[in-house]
């Protein structure tokens, strides 16, 4: 156990060795493989960004109750008294019609169109804030208001968080789609590479071979390579990023203090980031192991 | 006791070239034996035969008890750290120094490398290459480079040492330095097989000589 820690831990330093002694070269290679793996995780940051958007905005879906337009004060007091003795709801207001006037009368250029109505044409209404999240449920709610009496209308207003959520459904299978066809581009870079290694160590691998190493001996270091060369080229992918964003981001300050809302495009989690390296490296180390596979059977005995 | 058994052995190359026919021959631990024969008479050959870096095409080749004919690959690694070979062409490793050269064999089952270094420092010393660990082995003579490969053949202390032609392309005087090195080995109970056409060598230390003709054992 020990001499094969020791045996791991040569073949590790040997291989960092060969890296830092052919820096160019390596940069190169970390630089290829990095920007391929940028491209499907940079599309995920964006992605990921836009969830969470859609997340503050829709902080839990609103239903809008709107009741009819003969409905009277008596009316009015009977809905509220239901909706303060049904369970299952977060809270709820009340917006008088004269209110909504009001409101909408305060919107820049629609207070000339409101003072040509005669009378108010908006109804009552309730906003009622519902905890649960999923569609099924919500629908539910919307049937049993839409029941009561002297109730119009029922709108869930978080339809266009729902029509948010299936685009960025979408967005996440081009980017499952964009990612497994660089994940093919990074095993066959780093099929590439060994191969090239194996060819410039061929006297080294067929000494070793004479003199009685094992294949696993032989095929540690390659597999450390491709595992290292595909997590550092990961770590420059995440730093691509990390420079993007920060490009992006003053550019977003100028627009945000435009609009007043803060826009910031946050990096990968820390969870994330980490799962992006382990992927990154055993992709690389995956390919390494195909290629030792492939073209260590040259030196066995004919 | 016998390390080396070939009984009725063949070996045909693609192409039809036989190489090898009907070889039968024993050769006993701690015996030093020359084969010696015309270049392509199958000297190598029989020596490739023996470390497993070829097969034979029918017959069989027993090393240790072991039958290499049928021996899987993965048994392979560990059946040639029985032996020490000797390149003609030294195989050194010139990316490295003359002292990593010698340790390879140690790196490779897996010995504690501190307890190596010693290792290979005596077998430096016993080639007399250690005042030139730290060089290349690219700098050295045609002589130090096989006494290196030598020096390489012997650190992890092996029973059987392979040699294809040692002393092939250097001078007398190199050449009896060298012989000395293999008769050193031999008296300490290592089993030395030598391919060589070198009758000088071979009349002073006087080993049995197995000689091959086209591929037959004549003598």
């Amino acid at each position: 156990m020990k001499m094969w820690i020791a045996a791991h831990r040569r073949a590790c330093t040997g291989t960092l060795a060969r890296l830092a002694g052919a820096p160019l070269a390596s940069l190169f290679n970390i630089m290829v493989i990095g920007t391929a793996l940028a491209l499907p995780l940079g599309f995920y940051v964006v992605l990921a960004n836009l969830q969470g958007l859609a997340r503050d905005f829709s902080p839990q879906p609103q239903l809008s109750v709107f009741l009819a337009q003969d409905a009277v004060a008596g009316d009015v007091r009977a809905i509220e008294q239901r909706l303060k003795a049904r369970s299952g709801i977060a809270n709820f207001r009340f917006v008088s019609r004269a209110q909504a006037l009001e409101t909408l009368k305060s919107r820049a250029g629609l207070s000339d169109v409101m003072a040509g109505l005669s009378s108010n044409p908006l109804p009552d209404a309730f906003v009622v804030t519902a905890p649960a999240h999923d569609a099924t449920a919500l629908e539910a709610l919307r049937a049993e208001f839409s029941g009561w009496p002297k109730v119009a209308e029922v709108h869930v207003d978080s339809d266009w968080a729902r029509h948010l959520d299936s685009l960025l459904a979408i967005g996440r299978y081009a980017v499952l789609m964009l990612a497994a066809a660089l994940a093919l581009a990074l095993v066959a870079i780093t099929f590439n590479t060994i191969r090239l290694q194996i060819l410039t160590q061929r006297d080294e691998i067929e000494v070793a071979k004479l003199i009685g190493a094992t294949d696993g001996w032989i095929r540690r270091p390659f597999l450390y390579f491709g595992g290292i060369l595909g997590a550092a080229g990961g770590a420059a992918a995440w730093l691509m990023i990390g420079i993007a964003l920060l490009v992006f981001n003053t550019q977003l300050n100028a627009l945000s203090e435009l609009y007043g809302i803060p826009l910031q495009l946050g990096h990968l989690s820390a969870g994330d980031s980490l799962s992006a390296l382990l992927f990154a490296g055993s992709l690389g180390w995956f390919g390494a192991w195909l290629s030792v596979r492939r073209h260590l059977h040259a030196f066995n005995p004919s | 006791m016998t390390d080396i058994v070939l009984s009725k052995v063949y070996k045909r190359y693609a192409g039809g070239h036989e190489a090898l026919a009907d070889i039968t021959l024993n050769i006993a631990t701690g015996e030093m034996v020359f084969i010696t024969g015309h270049s392509g008479a199958g000297k190598s050959t029989l020596l490739k035969l023996m470390a497993a870096i070829e097969r034979p095409t029918s017959g069989s080749v027993i090393v240790n008890g072991q039958n290499i004919g049928a021996l899987r690959a993965q048994g392979i690694p560990f059946l040639r750290r029985n032996f020490g070979l000797v390149f003609q062409d030294h195989k050194l490793l010139f990316d490295r120094s003359v002292f990593n050269n010698v340790m390879l064999p140690l790196d490779i089952t897996g010995f504690d490398r501190r307890e190596g270094a010693g290792r290979a420092r005596a077998a430096l010393d016993k080639v007399g290459l250690l005042h030139k660990e730290k060089a290349r082995p690219i700098t050295l003579s045609g002589g130090e480079q096989q006494r290196l490969c030598i020096a390489r053949a012997i650190v992890h202390r092996p029973a059987i040492l392979l040699a294809d032609e040692p002393t092939g392309n250097l001078d007398a005087d190199y050449a009896a330095g060298i012989g000395d090195l293999f008769r050193d080995f031999n008296q300490v109970g290592v089993t030395v097989v030598l391919a060589t056409h070198d009758m000088q060598l071979a009349a002073r230390l006087q080993p049995r000589l197995i000689e091959v003709r086209s591929g037959r054992v004549v003598s």
